[in-house]
């Protein structure tokens, strides 16, 4: 066993010590045969023929050396080396073709290495947490309505966590975190920062080790404990640059509502592979954690997120089945419960990411086509070379070369070209997560850690062999399978075998052309489904709309708060270039939360749902964003605290309480103690996605109802970034306390809402934009090599006649067959496929007939160009030359 | 046989093996004696052999192999293995079949 591998080892050696090694056998040789020769002299020979005795009983020299060289190294080696430098030679030659080929596996192979890291961090790699597989999300009001349906109040929470028997822990946090607008202060201008309240248990349940430090103790997580906090890692790095005597110091930090104020002791430091946002909050940066203090937030009703850890051994389905009758028993002994807490729990990857399965598969699917037709393209073109290489390769095998051996080189020369491919694809596609991990403005989750990791790269070795084996192996099979001596004579003796490799390339082509159309209709459908949604009315007008978050010093007083209010909107107004202004505590696609409301006469109806999303908004709020209002009145400095409360609803709300009647000036039971006129209706806004239609809304007094946040909105036909000094120093001008907040436009909240569908939309179309090219250089490629091998022929037809448009007739006859043949299978294909995409589509036919017409002829009219330029060639054919070559 | 040689004649250079070789087994093994290079690096890089260059008796340059321990202890392993076979065999042989002893 030692000797085997000090054998392989010496072996290693020796390749590396080549000319030492030969040298040192060739003066062992010299020193062999001068001690036979000088025996065979001791015996009597003559010198001539003693030195001849020794000649042949030594045998063959080379062979010897051959041997020797053999027995020493690897010659499996040697043989690669030797065909790997004659790769090189030949594709230096080649440059043209070989750059080419490169460039085309390189945009096929990055493309794909990129698409599978995204497809690979969001599916298919575990979550970033210890045995992932056990944590299940729970979902309320069995995962329906907007997110005060779906979340917990503390005391469902913490019965559940104390009766269950599937988990081995449940954990929260508060789902209204973004409610609470936290901000560093005592570090030059306030900072607004991004705060998670989470349950005691939430990091250790995850399974996360702190960086730095400890997580919060259960004292910490009390009402009246000492204020602690945990940084995260991004956070640390920006604000503390990464200086680890951080923990144990205090920052201070306000916040509003102030359930958190003055110094907070940091705790610890999470690690950087801990990142809150892209697992539970898709495009939304942490900065730091504070324990959620149950015994505050047990009056708020749902606000809490549910997720737990499963005991081994239990499935998602028996924690189901414990949970829906949990629940209800627990409802029963808890009068106070408004809700049953009908849940639905899946697991938490699931949750991430389940929505996005079918978009991240159908974009692999796409890029998994643009490298089938990279392959047959290569192939092509590889073909081709082929073609003209015959004679060489027929000399070759004339001088002795074995098929194998010949088959052999080629597939070095592909997997050569596959792997120079390769390697700058993977340049590629580091370059495209790179791109990729820094758009925190993307709704998709996990998106920052999209990185080529060593998965991807073993990917990319497995693409690029199977890549280089599958279009080399028809060339190398191909050109060894001829018949040599054909080859070896001159001229077109070799006809029939043309023939035959014509119609293999055009078989290829054809099936270029037929993926290609696939990826286009894909493309197409799901383009068109892009342009309807863009085209959805919204509800609102998004352009030259921005939105900042504002801090209201009126201690909580709503008496108080209208004239403050009304003051800032003032003074903003006031401001040249700014259109309108008003204020909401939330924003359409942004955050949301909902109440009840129910018309006076139907509160005993228990039949209807009565969700409705709420918005607590200012006076002119509705016109500063653009919404229309339908009937009656906006909100009105009057609405006061003490006068009737007032109410706005969108026409969802007014169709499901007063079906056919006029809403106005009704009286409805919902936000807030007592009754509430209607005193306007708007038009629906979608809230949730520009997707779902809209759902019932109301819009309340912020005079009247504590608002959780407040935005300022202002129009502007400015860019915001020149009015923005104007507004801060005003809101400074009366709250110098106002934190150093940034606009957002509002576009940018929709821009994120349609996100993950433009991800989605500029990959498949650029692929196809890719395939259609490459179809097009097949088609090219195809047409304008059977023109040149048929020049002679088109040389003497037009000799007897034939005229310069009847050849280019013929030549577009051809190319016109290979497309039409193409687009009909293609067209077939795409029909079975786009059922397949069904569900991706919005307000598009998955048989949407304009799509499939627009790209089938799209693809026609470019590979018809494609074979125009060499149909021009082949007219422009000079008979006389032709002629005289013969 | 290489093993064996140098294990009976000290060091040798390659001239010396093969002659050796043909010699012991009576001239009945004729090898091209080129092809001892190609064992004798297998020997070496296995550890078993070991080479240098050194003068030979009428004051030429030659390079001599010697057997090393481990390539001693290689031997006696083969030797008796290969002896273990031969005396099986031998024995089969030897051993009358059933069809002659009726």
């Amino acid at each position: 066993m030692m000797d085997s591998l000090r054998r392989a080892w010496n072996r290693c050696l020796a390749v590396f010590r080549r000319t030492p090694l030969d040298t040192d056998l060739g003066a062992e040789i010299a020193s062999h045969l001068a001690a036979a020769i000088e025996e065979n002299v001791r015996r009597g020979m003559g010198p001539e023929q003693a030195r001849r005795q020794a000649l042949v009983r030594f045998g063959g020299l080379t062979r010897a050396v051959e041997e020797h060289r053999d027995s020493r190294g690897l010659p499996a080696l040697d043989v690669l080396c030797q065909d790997l430098r004659f790769t090189l030679r030949t594709l230096r030659r080649d440059r043209a073709l070989a750059g080419v080929v490169i460039l085309v596996l390189a945009l096929g192979i990055g493309a794909n290495v990129a698409v599978f890291s995204v497809v690979n961090t969001i599916l298919l790699r575990p979550l970033p947490f210890r045995e992932p597989n056990r944590l299940v999300w729970f979902a309320g009001n069995r995962g329906k309505g907007g997110l005060s349906d779906q979340t917990y109040t503390v005391s469902a929470f913490e019965e559940f966590q104390r009766h269950n028997r599937s988990f081995e822990d449940v954990t929260s946090y508060q789902t209204f975190f973004n409610s609470i607008q936290y901000k560093l202060v005592g570090r030059g201008d306030p900072l607004p920062i991004v705060g998670v309240q989470v349950a005691g248990n939430f990091f250790p349940m995850l399974g996360v080790t702190p960086l730095l430090g400890r997580f919060f103790t259960p004292e910490e997580c009390r009402k009246g404990g000492r204020a602690t906090a945990l940084l995260s890692h991004q956070f640390w790095e920006r604000q503390f640059g990464g200086d680890p005597s951080i923990v144990g110091r205090a920052i201070t930090i306000n916040a509003s509502p102030a359930d958190v104020a003055g110094p907070v002791t940091v705790v610890g430091v999470l690690p950087a592979s801990f990142d809150f946002g892209s697992v539970f909050s898709p495009g939304m940066q942490v900065d730091f954690y504070v324990p959620a203090y149950m015994d505050f937030w047990r009056t708020w009703g749902n606000t809490v997120a549910v997720l737990g850890r499963l005991k081994p051994g239990v499935s998602t389905v028996q924690s189901q089945a414990e949970a829906d009758i949990l629940f209800p028993q627990l409802k029963a002994s808890h009068r106070d419960w408004f809700s049953d807490y009908q849940s639905k729990i899946s697991g938490l990857q699931d949750r991430v990411s389940g929505k996005l399965r079918r978009t991240l598969y159908v974009l692999w699917c796409a890029v998994g086509l643009i490298l089938l037709i990279v392959c047959v393209n290569v192939s092509n073109m590889l073909l081709a070379r082929a073609m003209s290489r015959g004679k060489e390769f027929a000399l070759r095998t004339a001088l002795g070369a074995a098929r194998g051996r010949l088959v052999r080189q080629l597939m070095t020369e592909s997997l050569a070209l596959s792997g120079a491919g390769a390697a700058l694809g993977l340049v590629l596609a580091w370059a495209i997560t790179f791109y990729l991990a820094r758009q925190n403005q993307m709704a998709l989750p996990l998106l920052s850690t999209v990185r080529v990791d060593a998965t991807a790269l073993a990917w990319t070795v497995l693409v690029a062999i199977s890549v280089g084996a599958a279009f080399g192996l028809a060339p190398a099979f191909r050109v060894s399978g001829g018949n040599f001596q054909e080859s070896l004579k001159d001229g077109g003796a070799g006809m029939s075998q043309g023939r035959r490799h014509e119609r293999l390339r055009s078989a290829l082509v054809v099936s270029e052309v037929a993926l290609a159309c696939v990826l286009l209709v894909g493309a197409g459908l799901l383009l068109r489904s892009f342009v309807r949604l863009l085209d959805v009315d919204l509800g609102f007008e998004p352009a030259h709309v921005s939105a900042i978050q504002i801090e209201v010093n009126d201690g909580g007083d709503r008496a108080r708060r209208g004239p403050i209010l009304q003051e800032i909107l003032q003074r903003v107004r006031a401001i040249p270039g700014i259109e309108a202004a008003g204020m909401t505590d939330m924003l359409p696609l942004d955050r949301n939360r909902s109440w009840g409301l129910v018309a006076k006469e139907n509160v005993n109806d228990k039949n209807i749902e009565h969700g409705a999303f709420v918005y607590v908004v200012s006076p002119g709020y509705l016109e500063s964003m653009g919404m229309r209002l339908r009937r009656g009145r906006d909100l009105s400095w009057h609405d006061r605290s003490d006068t009737q409360h007032a109410i706005i609803v969108n026409e969802a709300a007014a169709h499901r309480e007063w079906p056919g009647q006029d809403p106005i000036g009704r009286l409805a039971y919902g936000p807030g103690r007592g009754e509430a006129r209607v005193v306007g209706v708007v038009s629906d806004v979608r809230e949730s996605s520009l997707e779902d239609h809209a759902s019932v809304q109301m819009y309340i007094p912020i005079t009247q109802f504590d608002p959780e946040g407040t935005e300022l909105v202002v129009r502007t036909q400015l860019p915001i970034s020149s009015v923005e000094p104007a507004v801060m120093s005003a809101l400074r001008g009366l709250n110098p306390g106002q934190p150093h907040t940034q606009f957002r436009a509002i576009q940018g909240i929709v821009d994120h809402a349609v996100s993950p569908r433009r991800f989605l939309v500029v990959l498949v179309t650029s692929f196809a934009a890719f395939g259609l090219v490459l179809a097009s250089l097949g088609i090219y490629g195809v047409i304008s090599y059977s023109v040149s091998r048929q020049s002679q022929e088109i040389g003497i037809r037009m000799a007897l006649g034939a005229s310069a448009g009847r050849v280019q007739l013929g030549v577009i006859a051809q190319t016109l067959r290979l497309t039409l043949t193409g687009v009909a299978i293609g067209g077939a294909a795409s029909f079975a496929v786009s059922r397949w995409i069904a569900s991706l589509l919005f307000g598009t036919e998955p048989s949407d007939p304009l799509v499939f017409t627009l790209m089938m002829s799209l693809l026609g009219t470019v590979a018809l160009l494609a074979g125009q330029i060499p149909a021009r060639q082949a007219s422009r054919i000079d008979p006389m030359a032709v002629l005289r070559g013969l | 046989m290489v093993l064996q040689t140098l294990a009976g004649l000290g060091p040798l250079h390659g001239y010396g093996i093969a002659r050796r070789i043909e010699q012991t087994s009576g001239e009945e093994v004729l090898l091209n004696q080129g092809t001892i290079y190609a064992s004798l690096v297998r020997l070496q890089q296995r550890g078993w052999i070991f080479a240098e260059w050194g003068v030979s008796d009428n004051n030429r340059k030659a390079k001599f192999y010697s057997i090393t321990r481990q390539g001693r202890r290689q031997l006696a392993q083969d030797t008796a293995y290969w002896r273990r076979l031969n005396d099986l065999m031998g024995r089969m042989l030897a051993f009358p079949s059933e069809g002659a002893e009726r």
